[in-house]
Order: C-alpha cells, then sequence, then structure tokens
C-alpha cells in the first residue's frame, strides 16, 4: 500500500521527526516537488513545511493567507504520484489551515475525517467544535479516536486515568459518529516517536499496538466499502 | 494566479471571447473549476494579465515558454535599456519558478543575481512593526518603503488600547509552540493562585479562538457576557478574578469559530479595546498553540502597553522542545521577554505502586536542557497528576481540591517565581527614573 501524509501544521511540524526523516532537501521534477520518502520501495511519503526551513528552530510567523498559500502548493504542486491513502494532519483548530486544506481538495474526494480527542471534557469540548466544524464543511466523520486513554503502569500493572476516561466514547454517542477506539498512554509509544522509530515494528505484541491496528483496520474497511 | 469562476452562490460565471455564443451553464452542484492567469504589477503598471491555456500544466518549460510568449515578447521587449536595468523580477517559491531549470533560462534573459527577487520566506508582512527592518528585508525592492512605516497605517485601537490598558500593572502571555502541553490549565491556575490574595485584582483573557477551553477550566461554562455603557463586562469567578473568552460570545457548545485570521484578529482587538476591565493588577493572556494570526495581533495591539513577558510551556519530550524553540525564537523576533519556561506533565507517580513514570520521556534532555542552552529561566517542572484533568473539568481550582499534592506545590513555588520577577520589574523600573 501507498500511504502519503501532508503534514499541514506549519507552525509545528512534528511528522518529519516522528518518521526520523532528519531534514533532507526537497528536490523539484516537472511535476513538482517531490516528497520525501521514508524507504525505498516509496511506500510511505511526506510533505511537510519541516523540509523547507533551513533552521529547525526558525519559527514560521506567517498570518493566514500565506499559510494558505503553501498549503495550496502542497495540495497541487507535490508530486505524490500512485497513492492508495493521503492522509492530511492539521494543526489544532478550526482556522486558516482547515479551510485551505479542504478548499484545495475540493476537486479531489475527501473520504472523510478522523477526530483525535483526550479522554477529559476540556478536550472533548474542543473536538464537539470540530464536529461542527466537519458537518459545515460537508467532511464526513470517519469516526472519533480516544487518545492517552489510560496509563497501564510498568512496575505494578495499575491503571491509572491520567486524563480522565471514557470522553471520547461518549462523545461518539452524543453526536452519532463511529467510534474507533481508545489508545493507551505508553512511554514505549512516546519513546519510539522521540527516536523517529517505526513503534508497529518494535512493539507488535503490546497492547498500544493492537489498539492502533484494531482502529486502522477498521477504517480501512470503512473506506473500502464506499 | 488561479482564478475561481465559481461563485459562492455556486453559478459558474467567466469571460467569453468575441463573437462567440455564451455556453449553456448549469447551476454546479459539487466540483468547480478554475482558470489560470499570469499577471504582474510594478510601480502603478499592471502587466497582464494572460491566461495560460487549457490543460496546460506549467512545469518549468512549459512557465519558461508561456514567460517568453507573454511577459517578454509583449511587454519586456517594449522597455527602454534603463527601464531593463532597474526592473527587478519578483516570483514565488514555486516549483516551476525556482527550478534550476528555470532559474538558469532566466538568466539568460538577464534576469539574474539582484534583479531576480525570490519570494522572501520570512517577510514579516508590510504592516507588522518589523517590515523593513529585519534580516530577510535585506535586498527587498520594498525595504525603504515599509521601513519608513508608509505601508502601514497605524491601528488607532493600538494606540486606544494602550490607554485602556494603562490601569493594568502586569501582563503576562502564556504561550507553547505545541499544542496539548497544558497551558490554558496553567492559566487558569496562575490565574487562581494570583487572586488567593484578595486585596488583588486579576483578569484571564483567553485568545484561543477555535478552541476556548478557559470558560469550563474556571467553571463558567455556559456563561454569557454582558454589554454596558462602559463596554464588555466580563465574567466574574471570584470577586476579584475576571475572565473573557469568546466561548462566553457562543450561545452552544458544539458551535464552531470557522474564522479566517482577519476575523480573529478583529474579536481580539475588540477583546483588548472593548472590555471593560478596570483596575487591574494581572492580566493573564491564554493562547492557542503556534506562532500565528493571534500571536502576531495580541502583540500587535499590545505595543503601546508594557507586557512583562511571556511564560512558556512545555512537556519533556522533544517532539515538544522542537516547537516549543520556535516559539521563542517567535519571542525574540518580537521582542518580547520571556520570563520563564514551565515543564508539564514532567513524571507521573503512579498512586498504587509510587514508582515514578515519564510517560513523555524527556529524550533530549527535557526543558532542562533546552533552557540551559537557551540561557532561560526554567521556572519548575509540573508533574502529571490525574486530579488535575478532573478538577479542570469539573470547573474547580486544582490548587484548593488538592493543595499539598507535589503538582500544586510545583506550581505554587512557579506562581511565586513570577511573582517576584514582576515586582523586580517594578523596582528596577523605579529606580532609573
Amino acid at each position: 500500500m501507498a500511504v502519503g501524509i501532508l503534514d499541514v501544521d506549519l507552525c509545528g511540524p512534528s511528522i518529519p521527526r516522528m518518521l526520523s526523516m532528519g531534514r533532507p532537501d526537497v528536490h523539484q521534477c516537472d511535476s513538482g516537488w517531490v516528497p520525501v520518502y521514508t524507504d525505498t520501495q516509496k511506500s510511505l511519503a511526506l510533505m511537510s513545511i519541516g523540509f523547507l526551513l533551513e533552521d529547525p528552530d526558525e519559527a514560521v510567523v506567517w498570518r493566514g493567507p500565506k499559510k494558505n498559500a503553501l498549503i495550496g502548493q502542497f495540495v497541487s504542486d507535490v508530486a505524490w504520484g500512485e497513492l492508495d491513502v493521503l492522509l492530511v494532519d492539521t494543526p489544532p483548530g478550526t482556522s486558516d489551515e482547515h479551510l485551505a486544506v479542504l478548499e484545495n481538495l475540493k476537486k479531489h474526494r475527501v473520504d472523510g475525517a478522523i477526530l483525535v480527542t483526550t479522554p477529559q471534557a476540556v478536550s472533548t469540548g474542543d473536538v464537539r467544535r470540530e464536529i461542527t466544524f466537519c458537518k459545515k464543511t460537508g467532511v464526513r466523520i470517519l469516526g472519533i479516536v480516544e487518545n492517552m486513554s489510560g496509563f497501564v503502569c510498568p512496575h505494578c500493572s495499575e491503571c491509572s486515568n491520567v486524563f480522565s476516561k471514557g470522553g471520547g466514547e461518549e462523545l461518539a454517542k452524543t453526536t452519532g459518529s463511529v467510534f474507533l477506539g481508545c489508545v493507551p498512554l505508553d512511554p514505549l509509544l512516546s519513546a519510539s516517536i522521540e527516536e523517529g522509530r517505526d513503534f508497529t515494528q518494535s512493539f507488535p505484541d503490546s497492547a498500544t499496538f493492537s489498539a492502533i491496528s484494531s482502529i486502522s483496520q477498521t477504517l480501512l474497511n470503512s473506506l473500502q466499502t464506499d | 494566479m488561479r482564478v475561481s469562476l465559481d461563485g459562492p452562490d455556486g453559478w459558474a460565471r467567466g469571460w467569453i471571447g468575441k463573437g462567440q455564443r455564451a455556453p449553456v451553464r448549469l447551476r454546479r452542484q459539487q466540483g468547480g473549476g478554475g482558470v489560470l492567469v499570469w499577471a504582474g504589477i510594478i510601480k502603478d503598471e499592471l502587466v497582464g494579465p494572460f491566461r495560460v491555456e487549457d490543460g496546460v500544466k506549467l512545469n518549468s518549460q512549459s512557465y519558461c515558454q508561456f514567460l517568453e510568449d507573454t511577459f517578454f515578447k509583449q511587454w519586456y521587449r517594449k522597455k527602454s535599456a534603463s527601464f531593463k536595468k532597474n526592473m527587478i523580477f519578483m516570483q514565488d517559491n514555486a516549483p516551476s519558478h525556482a527550478s534550476k531549470y528555470s532559474t538558469a533560462w532566466l538568466a539568460r534573459k538577464g534576469i539574474k543575481e539582484e534583479k531576480l527577487m525570490t519570494w522572501p520566506p520570512y517577510c514579516p508582512g508590510t504592516t507588522s512593526e518589523q517590515a523593513g527592518k529585519s534580516a530577510p528585508c535585506q535586498g527587498c525592492p520594498n525595504q525603504k518603503l515599509c521601513a519608513s512605516g508608509a505601508t502601514k497605517a497605524p491601528d488607532p485601537a493600538i494606540a486606544e488600547i494602550g490607554e485602556k490598558l494603562s490601569t493594568v500593572k502586569h501582563k503576562i502571555l502564556v504561550l507553547s509552540g505545541k499544542g496539548g502541553v497544558g497551558k490554558s490549565t496553567f492559566s487558569a491556575h496562575l490565574a487562581h493562585a494570583l487572586a488567593s490574595d484578595t486585596t488583588k485584582e486579576i483578569a484571564l483573557l483567553d485568545v484561543d479562538i477555535c478552541g476556548p477551553s478557559i470558560p469550563r477550566i474556571v467553571g463558567l461554562e455556559g456563561e454569557q457576557v454582558h454589554q454596558s455603557g462602559s463596554g464588555w463586562s466580563p465574567v466574574y469567578v471570584e470577586d476579584n478574578l475576571a475572565v473573557m473568552s469568546i466561548g462566553f460570545l457562543l450561545s452552544s457548545p458544539d458551535d464552531a469559530v470557522i474564522w479566517r485570521g482577519p476575523k480573529k484578529n478583529g474579536i481580539i482587538k475588540q477583546f483588548l479595546r472593548d472590555v471593560d476591565w478596570g483596575e487591574l493588577d494581572y492580566l493573564i493572556v491564554d493562547t492557542p498553540p503556534g506562532t500565528s494570526d493571534e500571536h502576531l495581533s495580541i502583540v500587535q495591539y499590545l505595543s503601546a502597553t508594557h507586557v512583562d513577558g511571556a511564560i512558556i510551556i512545555t512537556t519533556p519530550q522533544e517532539v515538544s522542545l522542537q516547537d516549543v524553540r520556535k516559539e521563542i525564537r517567535f519571542c525574540q523576533k518580537v521582542k518580547m521577554p520571556i520570563i520563564g519556561v514551565v515543564e508539564n506533565m514532567s513524571g507521573f507517580v503512579c498512586p498504587k505502586c509510587k514508582n515514578t513514570s515519564q510517560i513523555f520521556p524527556p529524550s533530549t534532555g527535557g526543558a532542562e536542557k533546552m533552557c540551559a542552552d537557551l540561557k532561560l529561566p526554567l521556572l519548575g517542572k509540573v508533574p502529571l497528576d490525574p486530579r488535575i484533568a478532573r478538577s479542570c473539568d469539573e470547573g474547580r481550582s486544582f490548587l484548593s481540591e488538592v493543595p499539598d499534592s507535589p503538582a500544586a506545590e510545583a506550581y505554587q513555588k512557579i506562581v511565586k517565581t513570577i511573582q517576584d520577577y514582576c515586582s523586580n520589574r517594578v523596582t528596577e523600573e523605579q529606580s532609573t527614573i
């Protein structure tokens, strides 16, 4: 399967580090910018502003119109090639980036959105607004993921609900959305992301891995039945 | 430049060539179209617009050919030698413009070096404070104009806000490059802690327009603001703690604020200018993550007042610090003093076995190392405590609910440091008079 990730978080582009991409140059070809591939088989492609910054600590202090312009270029001028799935990672909110991405993807089909929340009400309170955003812009909600859902102490296996519990599932129920599942807080996952290692390769037996696998399988099924 | 033919009402409009009949147009249900045109502006002259033929995808070769057929043959060729000598060609960094092929082709036309200007990636904006003055402005043809201030008509609101907030002794911004690190939680609890001294008047302003969490965290969800002759009245948590948030202006918790930058800037201006804050000891401003419209606006609108500084919140892991460094750069760019950095979610003590786990591992040394490298004060580390999330959800102050917890103690120490910073600043100012 060929997957692309488009990171439109222009102020805080995290994906390059999480996939251990370093800071390669972005090349241009006749059809546009060439995305950066994580592997030689080109199964995972990525485009992020992180690759375009000379200094990784440099702040991108742009107002909306300039962000819109770059996002437009990311959508239209990147030579993604043949992809099975294009994932778009967005910053928090319901503003310029989200509108720009949808406007530029208008001529292509947007299958839907996955909404990620943490369990507590302060989080789901904002995600309710994101649900309204999707409804207003005609984006189908593929489902809700409750992240950071419980922490199992590696020393004694006691489960602590660090950020409360159940908010994501309740949100899905009250808004009539599909609940995709819970992903627990896992220091091994955080460590893998920090080091840019593929958690799914390193810890295939963990509960976190099963949670993530089950969510992705549900998503793939719902995409395929369209 | 792509011009959309679709009106917002779904009807398509277009240009019809002379002698041609208007085609039948149906109101579109979905999809849409566009027309690609190229145009240029120099001094007060419009060059073009020239339409790109339908179906032509502009790669480097076709872009250069297009420029040859339109810009060069139809316009540039007719200009005098002295005009050509002084003209600078500016284009954005689209792949077909910035490619080696196009750069070489333009060079052969004499458009190279100082005569070829690429889109400055860090243009501060013609209306910003840094217009014409920052490093990326060097060499920009508009530099002198921007630096002279002619491009920015000063917004009268800035002076009005300066006047309005002259009765606020201390202003503190709470920033982070990263989302979800606990800014709003921190802002709210900082406000609560400062308000525990009932002789002080405290205000908390929430400028997270898309995700206003403050009303819930302080237990004011569902409240509405009132307007009086002296402006908007903030909502009071305690007698001496006032809060303003767009959350109070929304009629339903499901309402989404789907606003672009300019509209967000407008409401921030109103919050600063039109809210009847009264005399305040502290105004705390909670911001959304990032370095964008809200942050630029807050800095701009507060430019006629004195801001004590910013507190930067992070979590220990590099994925967070990476974004927080950008926020620090932003502060440096806009000359915002940094009071210090708070490392939130710093370790979790299991309530059963009391062992500590680093759920968000400080793989590159956490905030401590970052602060040491950047010579910034680390105000403190706050551990993860499930009771914090619960208190916030219930709208109660965690500092009152569990005052003896390690997290509450860490908070109180941080608040004390902030208070000392603010009073020292006042003492310094007085001693220099």
